[in-house]
C-alpha cells in the first residue's frame, strides 16, 4: 500500500458559496469580441448621455444661412440642409435610438418571456394558442405593422415604438418556451415538483433563473434588430416625428442629396452600424460567456 | 398520523396506468396492489420499462397530464387518485417523499443546497428563513454532508455524486414524510458509495418510522434492504411476499430467471453470464395472456389466454403463475 493521499495543511480553502460565473469580468476582458461591442454600445450609449447635458450646437435650431457646410472647427462634421450641426444631431439623434430600443425590446421581453413560460408550464391547448398567436404576429413585418398602426394612430415615436415592441413578442414567445420546455425536462424540476411545489414557483425559481442568460443573449440581438427597424420606420416618414432628430430621418433627409453632398448620408448611416454591430459583436460574447460549455471550445 | 398501528399508511388497489405514447396508448402498469404499514419497507424490482418507475410516480402524483390512472392508491383512508393538483402539493414533500435516480441531476445548478434543502421546509411547515436554514444545515449533517455548516451556501456542481445524492436525500427528509420513495437511489453512484447510501436510508427509515419503497433493478439491493418485495414484469406484479420468503422459494420464471441472471462471484473465467432469452414485450402491444409467456422456458399454451391470477404459495406469497407446481419444484434458492 502506498501511502494515503492527504492534503496539505496549507493548501487554500475551498471557497465556499463560489458562483460557477467567477472571473467574469476576468474571462469578459480576454474576449475580444465582448469588448469590442462593449466598446461600440458604450459609445452609443455615453452619446445618448452626453447630448442630455450637452450639444455642441441646438440640434433644434435651423440657420439657412449656414447650411451645408463643411466639416469645420466650429461644425466638426458640417451642417445639414437646414443649417443643423451633424455632431449635435447624431448625439441626440441616438436618444431616440436608445429610448425606442429599450422600450421595444422592454416590451417584447415582457409580454414574450411571460407568455413563453406560460405555454412551456401549461402546454395542451394554451400552449397551442399561444404559439398559433405568435406565429400570427410574426407573420407581419415591423414596418407592415406600424403602417397599420400609424394609420389609425397617426405617425410618431409612439406608434414605431409600439410596432416594434409588438414585432418582438413573438420571437421572445419563442426563445422562452423553447428553453422553458428544456428546463421542465429536467430531474431538477421533478425533484421540485415531488418536493411540494406547484407550476408557478417552478416557473419562477427554476425555470426562469436557467434561462436567463439566453433571454439576455437575445434581448441584445433584439435591441439590434429594434434600431435597426426604427431607423426604417424614420426614414419611412413613420417614426419619430421632426423636429426631433434621429438617425433615420437624417437618412432620408440626406437622400435628395446624395449627389450634393454624399456625406450626410455615410454620417447617420455609419452610426446605425456602429450601433447594430456593437449589439451583435455584445450578444455574441455575451453568449459565449455565460455558456461555459461554448466558452471552454475556444 | 393517529392511525392505530395495524391500519394501512398506504393502501394501493388495483392500480393501472395508461400512458400515450407516440405509438399509441400503453398500458404501463396494471393491477398492482399492495399494502404499507407505518415503518414498513417494501421493494420493487425488475427490468427497465416493467413499471417500477410509473408505479412510483402515480403514487406521487406526477404522471404527466396525458396519463391515465385507474384504481386506488389511499393515504391514511383519504383517495389520492384524482387528487387535486394543488392539494396534492400539499402532500408531496410533506408526507410522500422521493429519492431520484440521478442525484447530478436532480439539484438545480442555480442555487444553493441550503436553499434547495430548507425549501420544503418553507414551504409545508411555513418556518422562517433562519430557522429553516438552521434545520438545513442539521439535515445535511444528519445525511453525513461533511463540514455542512461551512458547505450550505455551496452549488450542487461543488459536490461529488455521493455527496450530491446525501443532499437529495436532505431534501426528501426535510419535512419528516411518512412515505418515503427511493427510486433506483443508488444506480448512478459507485459500488462503495452505494453501500453507504442504503444503510442511510436503512437508518433514517428505522430512526424516523417511516414506510419506504425502494426501487430498483438489482435483487441483491431489494434482499438486503426490505421486508416485502414485488417483482414487476410488463406491468404487473409476477411475483410478491416477503423478502425471505420470496430468495428461499422463488415461485415465477421471471423471477427465477433474474435471479439466475446475476454476476457471480468466483466463477470461472470466460463464464458467460446467463441471460432470459428474448426480449421485454412493447407496452403499447401486450400480449393477452401472461406477458412472460414468450420468454419463459415452461410456457404452455393456456399461459396465452389470459393473465394468470396470482397463485397464493405461502404466507402472503403471491406468484401470478399458472405453473408454479412445475417451476417451483425446479427453483434456484439464494445462496446457493
Amino acid at each position: 500500500m502506498s501511502a494515503p493521499l492527504t492534503i496539505p495543511a496549507d493548501a487554500p480553502p475551498l471557497t465556499p458559496g463560489a458562483r460557477p460565473a467567477t472571473g467574469f469580468w476576468r474571462r469578459a476582458l480576454r474576449h475580444r469580441s465582448f469588448v469590442l461591442g462593449a466598446a461600440l454600445s458604450l459609445l452609443v450609449l455615453g452619446s445618448a448621455l452626453l447630448s442630455l447635458l450637452w450639444t455642441p450646437w441646438s440640434a433644434y435650431d435651423i440657420d439657412i444661412a449656414s447650411k451645408l457646410r463643411p466639416p469645420s472647427a466650429a461644425h466638426w462634421l458640417g451642417t445639414d440642409v437646414l443649417g443643423r450641426d451633424i455632431v449635435s444631431l447624431l448625439l441626440v439623434g441616438a436618444r431616440s435610438t436608445i429610448m425606442v430600443g429599450v422600450i421595444a425590446v422592454g416590451i417584447g421581453l415582457t409580454f414574450g418571456v411571460c407568455l413563453g413560460l406560460i405555454a412551456a408550464a401549461r402546454k395542451g391547448w394554451t400552449e397551442e394558442l399561444i404559439m398559433r398567436l405568435s406565429d400570427f404576429t410574426f407573420a407581419f413585418p415591423a414596418v407592415l405593422s406600424a403602417i397599420m398602426l400609424a394609420a389609425v394612430a397617426g405617425p410618431g415615436m409612439l406608434t414605431s415604438i409600439t410596432a416594434i415592441g409588438i414585432f418582438q413578442i413573438p420571437t421572445f414567445v419563442r426563445v422562452t418556451r423553447g428553453s422553458a420546455n428544456a428546463i421542465w425536462a429536467r430531474e431538477f424540476v421533478l425533484a421540485a415538483r415531488a418536493a411540494g411545489k406547484g407550476t408557478f414557483r417552478i416557473t419562477i425559481e427554476h425555470v426562469l433563473p436557467n434561462i436567463l442568460s439566453i433571454l439576455i443573449v437575445q434581448a441584445t440581438i433584439q435591441f439590434a434588430l429594434a434600431i435597426l427597424a426604427e431607423a426604417a420606420l424614420s426614414y419611412l416618414g413613420l417614426g419619430t416625428q421632426p423636429p426631433q432628430p434621429s438617425w433615420g430621418r437624417m437618412l432620408n433627409d440626406a437622400q435628395t442629396l446624395l449627389f450634393q453632398s454624399p456625406m450626410l448620408a455615410v454620417y447617420p448611416g455609419a452610426a446605425i452600424a456602429i450601433a447594430v454591430l456593437g449589439l451583435n459583436l455584445l450578444g455574441d460574447g455575451l453568449r459565449d460567456l455565460l455558456d461555459p460549455r461554448l466558452a471552454r471550445e475556444r | 398520523m393517529n392511525g392505530s398501528a395495524s391500519a394501512p399508511l398506504i393502501e394501493v388497489k388495483d392500480l393501472g396506468v395508461r400512458l400515450n405514447t407516440s405509438r399509441g396508448p400503453a398500458q404501463a402498469v396494471r393491477g398492482v396492489s399492495f399494502s404499507l404499514r407505518r415503518g414498513e419497507t417494501l421493494g420493487l424490482v425488475g427490468e427497465s420499462g416493467c413499471g417500477k418507475s410509473v408505479t412510483a410516480l402515480a403514487l406521487m402524483g406526477l404522471l404527466p397530464d396525458s396519463a391515465v390512472v385507474s384504481g386506488s392508491i389511499r393515504l391514511e383512508g383519504s383517495e389520492l387518485v384524482g387528487l387535486l393538483d394543488a392539494r396534492y402539493c400539499k402532500l408531496r414533500g410533506n408526507r410522500i417523499s422521493m429519492i431520484f435516480q440521478e442525484p447530478m441531476t436532480a439539484l438545480n445548478p442555480m442555487h444553493t443546497i441550503g436553499r434547495q434543502v430548507a425549501e420544503p421546509l418553507r414551504r409545508h411547515t411555513g418556518c422562517a428563513t433562519g430557522e429553516a436554514r438552521k434545520q438545513a444545515i442539521a439535515l445535511l449533517d444528519r445525511v453525513g454532508l461533511p463540514d455542512a455548516a461551512r458547505r450550505v451556501d455551496a452549488y450542487p456542481h461543488q459536490f461529488s455524486g455521493g455527496q450530491r445524492q446525501r443532499i437529495t436525500i436532505a431534501m426528501a427528509l426535510a419535512c419528516q414524510p411518512d412515505v418515503l420513495i427511493a427510486d433506483e437511489p443508488t444506480t448512478a453512484l459507485d459500488v462503495t458509495i452505494q453501500g453507504q447510501i442504503l444503510d442511510l436510508i436503512a437508518d433514517l427509515v428505522e430512526e424516523r418510522g417511516m414506510s419506504m419503497i425502494l426501487i430498483s433493478h438489482d435483487l441483491g439491493v431489494i434482499a438486503e434492504n426490505v421486508q416485502r418485495m414485488m417483482v414487476m414484469y410488463g406491468g404487473t406484479v409476477v411475483e410478491s411476499g416477503e423478502t425471505n420468503a420470496v430468495f428461499t422459494r422463488m415461485g415465477h420464471p421471471y423471477t427465477q430467471g433474474l435471479f439466475r441472471a446475476r454476476p457471480k462471484l468466483g466463477a470461472r473465467k470466460g463464464t458467460r453470464l446467463t441471460t432470459i432469452a428474448g426480449t421485454v414485450p412493447e407496452l403499447a402491444d401486450l400480449p393477452a395472456g401472461c406477458t412472460f409467456a414468450d420468454r419463459c422456458g415452461i410456457v404452455v399454451e393456456r399461459c396465452r389466454t389470459a393473465l394468470p391470477p396470482a397463485v397464493d404459495v405461502g404466507a402472503g406469497h403471491g406468484v401470478r403463475c399458472i405453473r408454479t407446481d412445475v417451476s417451483m419444484a425446479s427453483a434456484p434458492r439464494a445462496g446457493a
